[in-house]
């Protein structure tokens, strides 16, 4: 009896002390130093990892930052949604990285955490999908949303003859840009399109196989559908696919904001007129240098502050701490093999 | 047939009191209990000297923020497991409350406090329903757990769809991070503490505790003994469903967000902690200073990984092998025990033979 | 009724035969499903009558029903697998790789190296579980981090995409046979086969044995460990056809596919008849109870109920069909009492 309770007592204590092992074992730091002897540590936090648009304008990011002889990082969740953005934005204030840059999924929820790390000294950069303009330094605004906004709705009304019914696949349901945007085309078709009427907005989620589904079931319920406005990388690409293997190819128009590299076969099968999109490299490139003003003392996100953003030339910041990028580009048969993105 | 027959197979002596008694600092130490947080000190070590930042002044009151939500639904959940029972559906309540704090407050303009207790009330009644159908109907609670697993959840991504409610008041926001004073401990400690004290009190001194004990080793015999075993299961899911809805209100308030699918996969963590604390799946066993030590533990251990930009994938691989071992060697040793005294039924022989099946035989002739 | 469990039945073999499957759950299950289908094709005709609402409605139950059929085999001795879902991430990917790094490898290589790969993992969760000894909830439980987690270290924040995929490889995502999509008919395949087996295999009766009393099952001297252990590698195996379906399907593969589907499959099952303690139930209920989930979440929308609400519904369900065979169950033990006190 005492024997069993001592062996197994015993092993207890070895199976504690392997579990410990397990623990300490694994982990070589190869971790990203916070204040790494004077480099400005720039970690980018997009809306979602494996989103291809992201990638590409955290690979800009990444250019800018080497150039300017910092040390780069990217993190993000898998989901699109507000409360996972925050274990990340804690860790960059624990870090005690210089600038965050972050595509925001929620306006507002975010902004404790951006709080708490902008205590710890951290500068917040947002780009491509805005926090509200009293929670972060500076925003990176690609276009400006009234220019996306109507390049969208001029191009359904070009696709489907300016009359009829369209719908929206959209991305995350409160993501900021997606909701500008939204409310901006709304606008739009009241004012100058009244043949046109948006009978409704679906939520991707910047999910491809639930932009697929939702496609799927957009096109069952609204059976007169002439248009699909899809202003997400992620969305625009899924309901393309759904759309080539569908009898409704042809008879229904998709356009909306997607990447050269994943359209391209869509918009060589006639799947697909145009749509639209600006260099996301060059944003997070801007995004970077930006953050790197901001660290650096450069600017203070003051309206009228000038700074340098490498090859992309000088840039003044707007109103509301606003630097913008440029106009959004219209893509389609002719002009699609010039760009690799 | 002699009375050979009737020689019960061989056995230890004959078991006295003293056998079973073993030293204070034995029956303390050597239980899995401080095994879990043994190795909890040894990770915070470990990691103190190690991991970069870790030692920074963000570093615990980040760590408990992040735990309290799975900290508060371990707490009944242990007595639950400990009846035997299980309840999957703890996450769905936490989102079901965290859409109705968030469409009270935008859209009915309760005050917070308002619509959080009616939110505590809710998550009372999904466990009310969890409990009727695993007590009074005897349905399995796995089956059930499930069923509504997938029912609150629907329910609360059903009512706010996939936006979600953002504007809270920032005294309730500020108050969710609040910190005691200047230290590194969150305001939200006291009430866990106080919950943490209660449970303890509720398990290891009451006779509901006994009860609950006595469901999980055998509920016919606690039956018998006058356990009322379907009330006390009842209350118990009632228990966890209000713990829920409590941890959902934390939850909104402290990420600022009310979403329908807030908290989706939380029901696997608690688990995790709750038996990685010691707490036998097949119930009948657990205690509740093992269970904090093992919501604790896989809490720092996330946060020094994540520390060290190791990714979400690393500490998940990491907290399911935990899991897997930690469950796995409650049964190792069971086997190693049994192995050592020679019951092991033709399988590997160390130790003492036993002539069981000799002796029976010779009975035989 | 307590007459018939005395002596033999008066009425006619074919009767018999009759009421037994008219009365069987499945029928149920089935007609609940042809109501659904009907309700909404009323609300919208081209749900069923457009060729795209054909191929839709056998296209998208192909990826549950095979897990529907592998959870099957699990539940119906004691078990259950959750780490379905991740099993179906990692072979996805593990398609999608197969076909960037060894570009002219043939369609059937990869499915059967897909169902390798599956069965490889679900022979892990049988070792643990039948050796071991441990609950199966906890170890699937434990198996669904870590595989998702070894799938999301292995992708990195890569994903794959529907151009990196061959054109015939895709081609069969929508590919019909007489406007049967062929991968509706692999499903079905699976499905006669794994259905045969379990009804008139040995080691298929056994499972229920094993189900029905495990302790038993011991005593009688059944392999109950290698049963165990086979249930699991099947539910593997068929978790990695659902995976390759999958990249068929969607062409793209991203970190979160298979993300919350054990859910779905464990609950198709339920809904299709199999008690979730074990020892009854068959595939064709559980495949019913597939398609049943998948035509409901899709027809939501048509009859004007946001889909949102699908969760709830599937949750209701699946407490109603407990409740269900509870209460026929518990009225069944109480005849055979009666029975048994009369004679």
């Amino acid at each position: 009896m005492k024997f069993q309770n001592r062996l197994s007592a015993l092993a207890a204590v070895a199976l504690v002390a392997s579990l410990g092992l397990t623990a300490c074992g694994g982990n070589d730091s190869t971790a990203a130093d916070g204040s790494s002897g004077g480099k400005t540590t720039v970690t980018f936090l997009p809306k979602n990892l494996g989103n291809p648009y992201f990638d590409t304008s955290d690979a800009g990011g990444k250019k800018a930052v080497e150039e300017f002889g910092g040390t780069y990082a990217e993190v993000g969740p898998d989901t699109a949604t507000p409360d996972a953005q925050v274990p990340f934005i804690n860790t960059a204030a624990q870090q005690g990285v210089n600038a965050l840059v972050i595509s925001a999924d929620d306006p507002k929820a975010i902004c404790n955490a951006i709080g708490t790390a902008q205590s710890a000294g951290t500068k917040i950069v947002t780009f491509d999908s805005d926090t509200s303009p009293d929670c972060r330094d500076l925003f990176i605004n690609q276009a400006t949303s009234e220019g996306i906004a109507k390049v969208e709705v001029d191009q359904i009304a070009k696709q489907i003859g300016d009359s009829g019914e369209i719908a929206i696949l959209s991305a995350a349901a409160n993501a900021t840009n997606q909701n500008a945007w939204i409310d901006l085309m709304k606008k739009d078709l009241a004012a100058d399109h009244p043949n046109i009427k948006l009978v409704d907005v679906v939520y991707g989620n910047d999910d491809d196989q639930t932009s697929f589904d939702k496609t799927a079931a957009l096109l069952q319920a609204h059976p007169d559908l002439k248009g699909i406005i899809s202003p997400t990388t992620v969305g625009i690409a899924a309901a393309a696919r759904y759309l080539s293997t569908s009898e409704y190819k042809g008879k229904v128009a998709l356009t909306g904001l997607g990447t050269p590299n994943q359209m391209r076969e869509y918009v060589k099968d006639g799947t697909v007129t145009s749509f639209a999109l600006w260099n996301p490299e060059d944003l997070g490139y801007l995004a970077a240098y930006a953050a790197k003003a901001l660290v650096d003392g450069t600017i203070t996100g003051k309206e009228g502050d000038k700074f340098d953003a490498g090859k992309l030339g000088s840039f003044t910041v707007g109103a509301d701490a606003t630097v913008l990028l440029g106009d959004p580009y219209v893509f389609d048969k002719s002009n699609i093999d010039k760009f690799k993105f | 047939m002699t009375s050979s027959v009737l020689t019960r197979p061989d056995t230890p002596a004959t078991r006295t009191y003293a056998s079973y008694s073993r030293p204070l600092w034995q029956r303390v130490l050597l239980t899995r209990e401080m095994a879990v947080i043994a190795l909890l000190v040894a990770v915070l070590v470990w990691s103190n000297l190690n991991v970069p930042n870790f030692d920074g002044p963000l570093t615990l009151y980040f760590l408990f923020l992040d735990i309290t939500p799975i900290l508060l639904i371990a707490l009944p959940m242990t007595l639950v497991i400990i009846t035997g029972e299980i309840d999957l559906s703890v996450a769905s309540v936490v989102g079901l409350s965290s859409v109705l704090v968030g469409l009270l407050h935008h859209d009915a303009g309760l005050s917070i406090p308002a619509a959080a207790a009616v939110a505590l009330v809710v998550g009372a009644v999904c466990g009310a329903f969890n409990g009727f159908l695993v007590s009074y109907v005897g349905l399995p609670s796995l089956a059930v757990t499930i069923g509504t697993l997938a029912l609150y959840r629907g329910i609360a991504v059903g009512l706010l769809g996939t936006t979600a409610v953002t504007d809270f008041p920032e005294k309730w926001t500020t108050l969710a991070q609040d910190r005691i004073g200047t230290s590194s401990y969150p305001v939200v400690l006291v009430p866990i503490a106080v919950l943490a004290v209660l449970f303890a009190l509720l398990l290891h001194f009451s006779p509901f505790g006994r009860g609950v004990f006595e469901i999980g080793l055998n509920d016919e015999a606690a039956h018998f003994t006058g356990v009322n075993v379907e009330r006390t299961k009842f209350w118990l899911f009632v228990m966890t469903g209000a713990v829920s809805a409590l941890a959902g209100v934390y939850y909104t308030l402290r990420y600022g967000s009310a979403r329908g699918d807030n908290a989706t996969g939380m029901e696997l963590q608690v688990i995790a902690a709750v038996l990685l604390g010691g707490v036998s799946i097949f119930g009948g066993r657990g205690a509740l200073h093992g269970v904090i030590a093992g919501v604790v533990l896989i809490g720092a251990l996330s946060s020094a990984m994540r520390l060290e930009s190791l990714t979400v994938n690393v500490i998940n691989i990491v907290i399911g092998a935990l899991l897997v071992l930690s469950v796995m060697s409650t049964s190792l040793l069971a086997w190693l025990s049994a192995l050592t005294s020679g019951r092991t039924n033709g399988a590997l022989r160390l130790g003492k033979r036993r002539q069981a099946a000799m002796h029976h035989r010779k009975g035989d002739q | 009724m307590t007459d018939l469990m005395l002596r033999p039945s008066r009425v006619s073999p074919v009767q018999r035969a009759a009421g037994t499957v008219l009365r069987s759950r499945e029928i149920a299950v089935a007609a609940v499903l042809v109501a659904v289908i009907v309700v909404t094709t009323l609300k919208s005709n081209s749900f069923l009558f457009s060729s795209d609402g054909w191929r839709d409605l056998l296209l998208t139950p192909c990826i549950l029903v095979p897990l529907a059929i592998g959870q099957t085999v699990v539940i119906v001795t004691r078990n259950v697998d959750l780490s379905v879902g991740s099993v179906l991430g990692l072979t996805a990917y593990l398609t999608g790789r197969l076909f960037l790094d060894h570009p002219g490898l043939p369609v059937l290589a990869v499915f059967v190296i897909g169902m390798l790969a599956g069965a490889v993992l679900g022979a892990v969760n049988g070792v643990l579980v039948a050796f071991g000894k441990v609950p199966a909830l906890v170890i699937t439980l434990g198996t669904l981090y870590i595989y998702r987690g070894i799938f999301l270290t292995w992708a990195g924040s890569n994903r794959i995409n529907a151009s990196d995929m061959p054109a015939g490889f895709l081609k069969l995502g929508t590919a019909s046979i007489l406007t049967i999509p062929v991968l509706i008919i692999i499903a079905f395949v699976v499905l006669a086969v794994v259905g045969y087996v379990l009804r008139t295999a040995r080691g298929g009766r056994e499972l229920y044995a094993i189900g029905s009393d495990p302790d038993a099952a011991k005593l009688y001297g059944l392999p109950v460990t290698k049963r165990v252990l086979t249930a699991f590698v099947v539910s593997g195996a068929l978790a990695g056809l659902a995976g390759v379906i999958y990249t068929a399907r969607y062409g793209t593969v991203s970190s979160g596919a298979g993300y919350g589907i054990e859910l779905q499959a464990v609950g198709a099952a339920v809904i299709g008849g199999v008690a979730i303690f074990g020892g009854s139930g068959t595939v064709w209920g559980a495949a019913i109870g597939a398609f049943l989930l998948v035509t409901i979440n899709r027809a939501l929308p048509i009859v004007g109920i946001q889909d949102f609400w699908q969760q709830a519904v599937v949750g209701a369900l699946i407490i109603c069909a407990v409740v269900l065979d509870r209460v026929l169950s518990a009225r069944q033990a109480r005849r055979l009492v009666e029975a048994r006190d009369l004679s």
